[in-house]
């Protein structure tokens, strides 16, 4: 980690404007009820009141105040998506570790599998599934995390094959090497860089799916301050020509450029160096 | 030529069962629910009799097999069953929206591919120039704003202060081409922006792609121009990998077309699948699904097929 | 005569992962007269081919040429304009790629892209272009001529493709022609053919040629004059068989010396062989048999070189032998007792006996492990030693390999490839084997350290006691480390036996083909093959 960020060091302005933002979207998640002025479900005033001293972004349709459901939004849509992309990288990356190392008929299951599922858009897919499972935030968890899984597990097949047919790996075959040696000691090492690079862009993509789910209505359901929901409750006031309501999606925007540029960056450091 | 055929036979091969496996996902998903189908389309002050009737008419008292293959066969034929929410028939709501939507997404199209394939060579030709990163900031900020965001903004621009196009999509089934177009201008730019960024990085990652072939150092060492260069040598075989791209963008409207109808309230497909998950109406969800997943896969076929009669090595045997 | 190149003071550089300029090529100075060939010499890193492409004022990404004078009939290439540049490419100076297949375009025919040049720069009307190329492909002894043009690359050989490009280099007519490692990714016997076709063609217009290679048994053949270059720099210069007869520099010398080490001769015993194969029959999932009815064996501490080209299936032998690979029929015999044929089933001692070294270090050892990590694996699988034993061990091995104790807890990505050579060769020692299957271990590596390697081993297998099972294409590494030899040829073992027999008429025939296509040292010896081949 430390080796990351010191080989980051030399980099373009606007990698280090992506990390200070990262950075703060991450301490306003952490600290939300420390940092939120009001509460999130908390009342405060009438419906759409405009910018103030005392209100900072006004109110919402409800009377809450909007800079602090925006932060509390931060803390929920980034846990959420957290959460989702970790165990969907986990559930990915070992299903496709699996197909490559033991191949026949194991990789024609999960491959076949994973053809199905993705044959429906993300979407689609989830609005389906929510319509027969609904959309309790575990259920949606679940939803989401198998979805994204599905894709990890193609990037994390590639990867493995690739390894998988190297003298290295043969040579271990040829010893007699354990199961767990070949899988964490031979295979994932190799395979931890377009890993690292999916786990940043899939973060966005699942916060993308999450965040347009609750525009829709179907995915997290109010009174939760979360950033695609808050922008339909609010969305009348936006035909009045005020752009507030689109703040959190606004967050959503940044938040996603952020993280791209840099593992764009990182990903440009890493095919410069042999290590 | 032959093993072409052979290779498209296989794909097809794949697709349909594929489709198949879908359809009866969304069968058997639809078939667990619990609730009571009849129930749904007849209301909750039901009589007994019409429930029984309608039961008995929807074959629900069969074992689920038979429901299975009835529903099948009735699907294949182009009985769709009919709307809880709204007790048409879905096969005419599917049809009253198709055309819409199709407007909606052949405009997108037409004004995201060619803009966005000139500038991906453009940009791959003008590696790591200042357009090159203004290009790719400006295409990164499209496709990491959520479609809503950039729906809404050019709806508070164009519609709200400037009061050039409309907010709302109105179109009644009697409106004129032009009057179509005016209408479905604000959305149509929505979905093509995230498009466009796609597909410039991609065709921008393909064309570089070839660019650094060693043929391409071998043009050039003949001494040919950096212009026919270009022309003869680099772009046939980028030919392939773009079409390519552009294929598979197209798959993204099925998508896409979701969250901007939503957006504009466009009367299409996209907002009648998501207003038919929130009410749970699932015959309309299944037969939408069902739509788009054909759609979808038939145009990653086509992707495949064409990606590989663009490839001289497989076109001509060895 | 007139001059028709001259170079003063070329220095080249190349931009290394940090951004700073280090030279590669140091002030090289290079004439050369009309019809004159020049054979530049020198192993990998030695500048060679970015000379070549300097010379057409090219160079390639992430290098540049930072100074030096180029003049081409009298035209200042270094400071010329791009058209001018061009104009020059392609019709007075072509350029004759090592690979063949990337270098062609997928997407045309090999005429079309023959007559691409000579038809644009208006030298040749279509139909004229493609009566020349149809009689430059007849020329090169090209399968169907009249037919072959219209073919895509992909549709034929490594070795018909060369002489297609040289063909192709040859439409306009040029001056001069830049061959890059023409001949380098070829077998033996498909190089005599291009190699020949090569020489023909530029006798016949009188083509200046620069011919670049790392093999001067090869240059001897083309070149009337010699420039061996090291890291950058000009080593000698001097006439071809002046430069073989009595070279000046040291290291010139020792660029063949491998070609002058032969094992001394060991009669073999009546002892059953450590491993024999009898009989053994293999395929892949697809296709046809690529072993057939294979019998070999190997005595101990002997060494069994296995010769052949691409697809004798020496490769496949390795892999059967070790267990990857079930054959079809057949088996394999360690001390007189059969193995089992899948992996899976054999017992640890088996897996211990047997170990191999592969062609590439840079795919045979995990780059994510450092070397000290490589090293122990073997040494707590196969012989059980316990973490405090196992980094003397390590200490032990490296020893063994000439490697400093330092490179333990480095990555293999630090180190040359002869180092990583070393490492794998440590690696298989670690378990303490009865037999090393080494498969190609030196074709990557150049020829002087490779003869290291192969030193390295002989004293080794003395110390341990080892048998080798040396898997090989280059005939020169056979006289220096085998004991004995087999021929294989298409899957089949065609002749094997004590070397000295093998190797000596009378010969099978293709062994004879095999010995007779490696070049010698001698400027003579391909004509010589050449009239003994029209003649028989």
């Amino acid at each position: 980690m430390f080796a990351v960020l010191n080989a980051l060091r030399r980099s373009p302005v606007i990698v280090w404007i992506s990390i200070a933002v990262l950075a703060l979207y991450i301490f306003a998640a952490l600290f939300a009820p420390l940092v939120a002025p009001f509460g999130e479900t908390q009342i405060v005033g009438r419906a759409y009141e405009p910018w103030s001293t005392h209100f900072l972004l006004g109110t919402d349709n409800l009377g809450r105040d909007m800079f602090s459901r925006l932060i509390y939004g931060a803390r929920n849509t980034i846990a959420i998506t957290f959460i989702i992309t970790i165990l969907s990288s986990l559930l990915g990356s070992g299903a496709g570790v699996i197909a490559a190392l033991f191949g026949g008929w194991v990789d024609q299951f999960l491959g076949r599998t994973v053809d199905v599922a993705m044959s429906v858009p993300a979407l689609i897919l989830a609005l389906l599934l929510v319509s027969f499972l609904g959309n309790s935030v575990p259920i949606l968890v679940l939803i989401v995390t198998f979805i994204e899984a599905t894709r990890i597990f193609r990037v994390a097949r590639s990867a493995a094959a690739a390894v998988v047919v190297t003298d290295y790996m043969e040579d271990a075959n040829l010893r007699g090497e354990s199961l767990s040696w070949k899988i964490f000691r031979e295979i994932l090492p190799n395979i931890m860089p377009p890993l690292m690079a999916d786990f940043g862009l899939r973060f966005c993509f699942v916060v993308l799916l999450i965040s347009s789910l609750s525009f829709l209505g179907l995915g997290i359901q109010p009174p939760t301050a979360d950033w695609g929901s808050m922008v339909r409750d609010n969305a009348t006031l936006i035909s009045f020509g005020d752009t507030t309501p689109l703040l959190p999606a606004a967050a959503i925007g940044t938040l996603v450029i952020a993280i791209n540029l840099i593992v764009d960056r990182i990903i440009d450091l890493s095919s410069g160096s042999p290590s | 030529m032959k093993a072409l055929l052979k290779i498209i036979t296989v794909r097809i091969g794949f697709a349909l069962p594929t489709l198949l496996i879908v359809a009866t996902l969304t069968f058997f998903g639809m078939a667990l629910q619990p609730g009571d189908p009849a129930q749904a389309l007849l209301g909750r002050d039901a009589a007994p009799e019409s429930l029984a009737a309608l039961r008995l008419e929807l074959h629900l008292n069969e074992p689920i097999q038979v429901r299975y293959f009835t529903w099948l066969n009735d699907t294949l034929h182009g009985r769709l069953g009919t709307s809880f929410a709204n007790k048409r028939d879905v096969v005419e709501l599917i049809a009253s929206r198709i055309g819409n939507t199709l407007f909606l997404a052949a405009f997108a199209a037409v004004l995201s591919i060619p803009f966005s394939l000139i500038i991906g060579v453009l940009t791959a030709h003008f590696r790591n120039s200042i357009f090159d990163r203004i290009v790719n900031i400006v295409s990164l900020s499209f496709v990491s704003f959520p479609e809503y965001f950039i729906g809404y903004i050019f709806i508070v621009i164009f519609a709200i202060k400037l009061r050039i196009f409309p907010s709302l999509a109105q179109i009644d089934p009697d409106s004129g081409f032009l009057s179509r177009v005016y209408q479905t201008f604000l959305p149509a730019l929505t979905l093509s922006l995230a498009m466009s960024s796609h597909i410039m990085r991609l065709t921008r990652a393909s064309v570089l792609n070839v660019v650094s072939s060693p043929f391409v150092e071998m043009a050039k060492l003949k001494g040919l121009s950096p212009l026919r260069v270009v022309v003869t040598h680099v772009l046939p075989n980028s030919l392939g990998p773009i079409i390519n791209v552009v294929v598979l963008n197209l798959a993204y409207l099925v998508v896409g077309v979701v969250v901007v109808e939503v957006v504009f309230v466009y009367p299409g497909l996209g907002q009648l699948f998501v207003d038919a998950a929130a009410q749970r109406d699932f015959p309309v969800v299944q037969s939408i699904t069902l739509l788009f997943a054909a759609t979808y896969i038939g145009l990653n076929l086509i992707a495949d097929v064409l990606a590989i009669a663009t490839n001289p090595k497989l076109l001509h045997a060895r | 005569m007139r001059k028709l190149l001259t170079v003063r003071g070329l220095r080249i550089e190349a931009q290394s992962g940090g951004g700073r300029w280090t030279p590669v090529v140091n002030g090289l100075d290079l004439d050369l007269d009309c019809g004159e060939v020049l054979g530049l010499v020198g192993e990998s890193g030695a500048g060679k081919s970015m000379t070549g492409l300097a010379l057409m004022g090219y160079a390639r990404d992430g290098t540049r040429i930072e100074s030096g004078k180029i003049s081409f009939d009298g035209v200042a290439v270094d400071n010329a304009s791009e058209s001018t540049i061009r104009s020059l490419r392609g019709a007075r100076i072509a350029y004759v790629a090592q690979s063949a297949i990337s270098s062609f375009n997928p997407a045309y025919r090999i005429i079309t892209q023959y007559m691409e040049v000579p038809v644009l720069r208006e030298y040749r009307t279509k139909q004229q272009a493609q009566a020349e190329a149809i009689e430059l492909y007849a020329r090169m002894r090209l399968p169907q001529p009249e037919t072959i043009g219209f073919r895509y690359p992909h549709q034929l050989s490594g070795g018909q493709l060369q002489r297609a490009m040289t063909a192709m280099a040859m439409s306009c007519q040029p001056d001069l022609i830049i061959f890059d490692e023409p001949t380098t990714a070829l077998d033996v016997t498909t190089q005599v053919e291009v190699l020949a076709a090569i020489k023909e063609v530029i006798r016949l217009h009188n083509t200046a040629a620069i011919f670049i290679s790392h093999d001067l048994a090869v240059v001897a053949q083309m070149a009337d004059r010699v420039m061996v270059l090291r890291s950058g720099n000009l080593v000698e210069c001097a006439n071809t068989r002046t430069i073989l007869k009595a070279p000046a520099q040291d290291y010139t010398k020792s660029l063949w010396a491998l070609r002058n080490s032969r094992k001394p001769e060991i009669p073999p015993t009546d002892q059953t062989p450590l491993l024999s194969v009898a009989n053994l029959t293999a395929r892949y999932t697809q296709g046809g048999d690529v072993l057939n009815d294979v019998c070999l064996a190997v005595g101990k501490q002997r060494t069994v070189a296995v010769v052949g080209e691409s697809g004798s299936g020496k490769s496949t032998l390795a892999r059967v032998i070790t267990g990857i690979l079930p054959p079809r029929a057949g088996a394999v015999f360690l001390n007189g007792r059969a193995l089992p044929p899948k992996l899976k089933m054999r017992s640890p001692q088996d897996l211990r006996d047997i170990q191999m070294i592969y062609q590439s270090a840079d795919t045979a050892l995990n780059p994510r492990q450092t070397i000290g990590t490589i090293l122990s694996r073997p040494l707590k699988v196969h012989r059980g030693l316990k973490s405090s034993e196992i980094d003397a061990r390590i200490k032990e091995l490296l020893e063994m390999v000439e490697l400093p104790s330092e490179f333990s807890p480095r990555y293999p990505g630090e180190l040359s490839g002869g180092q990583k050579q070393r490492v794998a060769i440590a690696r298989a020692l670690a378990a303490e084997p009865q037999i090393i299957i080494c498969d190609e271990i030196t074709s990557g590596l150049d020829q002087l350290v490779a003869e290291n390697i192969l030193k390295l081993l002989l004293k080794r297998q003395k110390e341990f006691g080892l048998s080798y099972l040396f898997i090989t294409h280059d005939l020169a590494t056979v006289d220096a480390i085998a004991d004995d030899v087999a021929v294989m040829y298409q899957g089949r073992v065609v002749d094997h036996g004590v070397r000295s027999k093998v190797l000596a008429p009378p010969f099978h025939k293709y062994t004879e083909e095999l010995l007779a296509s490696v070049p010698q040292m001698d400027p003579d010896w391909l004509d010589n093959l050449l009239k003994a081949r029209a003649a028989g």
